[in-house]
């Protein structure tokens, strides 16, 4: 019944063109010609039984579709990401049934939370064998509805192209996402007639609602009537590919733009009306004014309480403006004045036909004051300690001291608030992490996805000594692939994050977060990949230096300071506007520790 | 203020689709107060009819994550006092209270429940009404014994005034579902 229903759905909704010739094939090869059809090129992934067809049609197609080996499952997927990411394109992985789906688990959560286009395809027992505890029978399908756009399970040959085109179409329309088919093993050898056509439209489905012209307008007069306007901007900039229309929304209206992590590099970091980063470990101007805008203008962005803080104390005296895609986003955490809601690849241009010329010096120059205290009282710490352990700060300073416009894609911790906080971004698409799963082991498999997806750009990984530890094996994905990726472990020998958390708001009593690591060193050796390890400051720039000129994959372990903390922070449960400079204050509030 | 909202959830016909809804509210830790699944009015399109108890804005948020779902085409929420409802209720008593005590008789005449199906051994009694008349019924009967009850749970519609929030025109399904979020402003 759902095979009928689903295909029906496709032939009728496509325009009819030319039906392309019958061609009698495997599901398996079926498999992989849908995904060339999709423009595909590079997947990732895992064998075993339940996939074994598929891999071995994939034989067949070696010169049209690369599949990249990883070491773990969980690789896969974030690969997969990385290359979306990197690419804007639909990431591709693939895994066997049972272990091999739920290890891609982690990955699938950590796209639907980062709304990352995704197919990830798994092999499934024979479906006679389904529900009866078979041989590395687990129902993926129960198991990732959490956390996919869509998913489907195909138990006939026949079923394969509809089921894929829609796939395609649904990870990357609209708001994007993760998508899962499940394939039993007789899908996969039983033969069909196959046809291949693109899915364009599905009736429950739709993905980038009509902007309201109303809406348009109110916003486009509140943004014109403002005198303290500002703007928060998302990733969904950079997924509508909408940078060159967000620039000139943002030179007509003179507003100060501060973005989400996720947001980084959808303008160039040295863009004048760039006030810098929001949230916890943001910037400390555009977390202060939150609070003290009259418009606050959002654009593809879902106020994520790392943004917010406290929504009890946030820009309560703001009339807020909402672009985004996602209906379900709306008055979700922060109520909207006015909600656009569409794409703003469309919302924007239509906007800025609305909008006058503006420059708001003044209100600015609130940002400039403010960003200087933050200079003092941080930025140049950070930059210029007088202690002699090393930075993380200075590492990523010295990163940019070199102009190489590099593709940053971080873990989880120190490392990555202090990467997204001083990276030097010049073009989009620049900066790859885990936002809302947050998940260590992101970094080493993501940065070989933006590789693979992006030759021609340098791609620098910033990963803490903890996080590189759950993926670590991916190095192998490095030396077999010859892969160019460079890798920074930024060692302070603690679980950094979780040490400052510890320090901050449980008593210095630091469970569980020393590390006794190995020699990364050695580690980088056995996989025949250059490395060197730096402890003093005069050998990091020269180090940073050999790294990028080193034709190959490189590790560089920079030896930091064991208990430094990242700040400014905003004490969980506090205001946006109570943002701290330094510890003193921070750990005076009580603390509503959610970690 | 918590209420019992019921949720009218109409999805395309795809295996598991059940699941992806259940999700949405036990997410939220909600327990689902009943629970009813049919086709509808349109071919091939299923209603889904979920009752949660919750307050309003958690009811609003969970539509809006329910016509997320890609199979889900429409989902639409009332409070009880904007629905009709009417439940199905069963009863199972044994047949000899029923021709040896005229008490049992009474009962089922003043309930204006009906005698369903009767054997030398047992007999079904049916009741439809509200759930506080079921329950009436039920307590009465305990005095001769009920061997089993069950009841559908409420099945709703909503009330006439009100169609347009159930709304049941499929081609005005997620689009207007984001017109309640523009909203109006003065300036
Ligand atoms: C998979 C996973 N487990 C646990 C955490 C909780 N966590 C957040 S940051 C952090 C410490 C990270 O340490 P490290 O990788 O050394 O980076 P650092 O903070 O020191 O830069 C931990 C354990 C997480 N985010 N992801």
């Amino acid at each position: 019944m759902k095979t009928a229903s689903m295909i029906s759905d496709n032939m009728t909704m496509h325009e009819k063109k030319a039906m392309p010739a019958v061609e009698n094939l495997t599901g398996s090869h079926a498999i992989i010609k849908c995904l060339l059809a999709e423009g595909v090129s590079t997947i990732f992934g895992y064998p075993g039984g339940a996939i074994m067809p598929t891999y071995d049609a994939l034989m067949d197609y070696e010169k049209q579709l690369k599949h990249i080996l990883v070491r773990h499952e969980q690789g896969a997927v974030h690969a997969a990401q990385g290359y979306a990411r990197a690419s804007g394109e639909v990431g591709v992985c693939i895994a066997t049934s049972g272990p091999g789906a739920t290890n891609l688990i982690t990955g699938i959560a950590d796209a639907y939370l980062d709304s990352t286009p995704l197919v990830c395809i798994t092999g499934q027992v024979f479906a006679h064998l389904l529900g009866s505890d078979a041989f590395q029978e687990i129902d993926i399908l129960d198991i990732s509805i959490p956390v996919t756009k869509w998913n489907f399970k195909v138990t006939q040959a026949d079923e394969i192209p509809a089921a894929l085109a829609k796939a395609f179409y649904i990870a990357k329309s609209g708001r994007p996402g993760p998508v899962l088919i499940d394939i039993t093993k007789n899908a996969q050898v039983e033969s069909l007639d196959f046809v291949y056509q693109a899915c364009q439209f599905l009736s429950s489905y739709e993905p980038s609602p009509r902007p309201n012209q109303l809406a348009l307008a109110q916003a486009a007069s509140l943004i014109n009537a403002a005198k303290k306007p500002m703007v928060v901007f998302g990733q969904g900039i950079l997924l509508g590919g909408a940078e060159a229309e967000f620039l000139a929304f943002a030179e007509r209206t003179g507003i100060p733009l501060a973005s989400t992590v996720l947001g980084l590099s959808a303008i160039p970091t040295n863009h004048p009306q760039y006030v810098g980063m929001l949230g916890m470990h943001g910037n400390y101007a555009p977390n202060r004014l939150t609070n003290e805008c009259d418009v606050l203008i959002a654009i593809g962005m879902r106020f994520d309480d790392r943004v917010t803080s406290n929504l009890e104390f946030y820009a309560k005296q703001a009339q807020v403006i909402h672009f985004e895609i996602d209906p379900s986003e709306i008055n979700k955490n922060v109520h909207a004045d006015v909600a656009v809601v569409g794409d703003v690849k469309q919302t924007l241009p239509e906007l800025i036909k609305q909008l006058k010329q503006n420059a708001h010096p003044l209100w600015r120059a609130q940002f400039h004051e403010l960003h200087q205290i933050e200079q003092q009282k941080i930025i140049q710490h950070d930059l210029n300690p007088s202690t002699a352990a090393i930075n993380m700060a200075e590492v990523i300073d010295g990163l940019n001291a070199l102009h190489e416009n590099p593709i940053v894609v971080t873990d989880v911790g120190q490392h990555q608030m202090v990467a997204c906080r001083y990276a030097a971004f010049e073009q989009s698409r620049s900066l790859i992490t885990s936002g809302g799963l947050g998940t260590m082991g992101f970094c080493l498999p993501a940065a070989i996805g933006a590789k693979l997806a992006c030759p021609d750009r340098p791609v620098v990984g910033i990963v803490g000594d903890g996080g590189v530890q759950m993926t670590i094996q991916e190095l192998g994905v490095l030396m077999q692939q010859q892969l160019a990726v460079k890798v920074i472990i930024l060692n302070n020998q603690f679980l950094g994050m979780v040490r400052q958390w510890q320090e901050l708001y449980f008593d210095k009593r630091y469970a569980s977060t020393e590390m006794c690591n190995p020699n990364f060193g050695m580690i980088a050796d056995g996989y025949g990949i250059a490395n060197q390890q730096v402890t003093a400051r005069e050998d990091l720039a020269p180090a940073l230096k050999t790294m990028m000129d080193h034709p190959g994959a490189y590790v560089l372990e920079v030896v930091v300071a064991q208990q430094d903390n990242v700040f400014p922070i905003i004490t969980p449960g506090a205001s946006v506007a109570d943002m701290c400079l330094e510890a003193s204050n921070s750990n005076q509030q009580e603390a509503k520790t959610d970690e | 203020m918590n209420k019992n909202y019921n949720f009218a959830i109409y999805s395309n016909d795809q295996a598991g689709i059940l699941n992806r809804i259940t999700a949405v509210f036990s997410r939220v830790n909600l327990n689902i107060e009943a629970l009813s699944v049919c086709e509808s009015e349109q071919n091939g399109v299923f209603r889904h009819s979920v009752q949660v108890h919750c307050d309003h804005a958690t009811a609003f948020r969970l539509s809006k994550q329910l016509e997320r779902q890609i199979e889900v085409i429409r989902a639409a929420f009332q409070a009880d006092d904007e629905m009709i409802q009417q439940e199905v209720a069963l009863y199972k008593i044994a047949s000899k209270s029923m021709l040896e005590q005229t008490l049992t008789e009474q009962i089922i005449h003043r309930h204006h429940a009906r005698v369903l199906s009767m054997n030398s051994q047992f007999t079904v009694i049916e009741k439809t009404g509200q759930r506080h008349e079921s329950q009436a019924l039920f307590d009465d009967l305990s005095v001769v014994g009920v061997l089993e009850f069950v009841r559908s749970g409420p099945v709703s519609i909503s009330k006439p005034m009100n169609a347009e929030a159930m709304s049941h025109d499929m081609s005005v399904f997620k689009q207007n579902a984001t017109c309640d979020a523009d909203h109006q402003v003065d300036v």
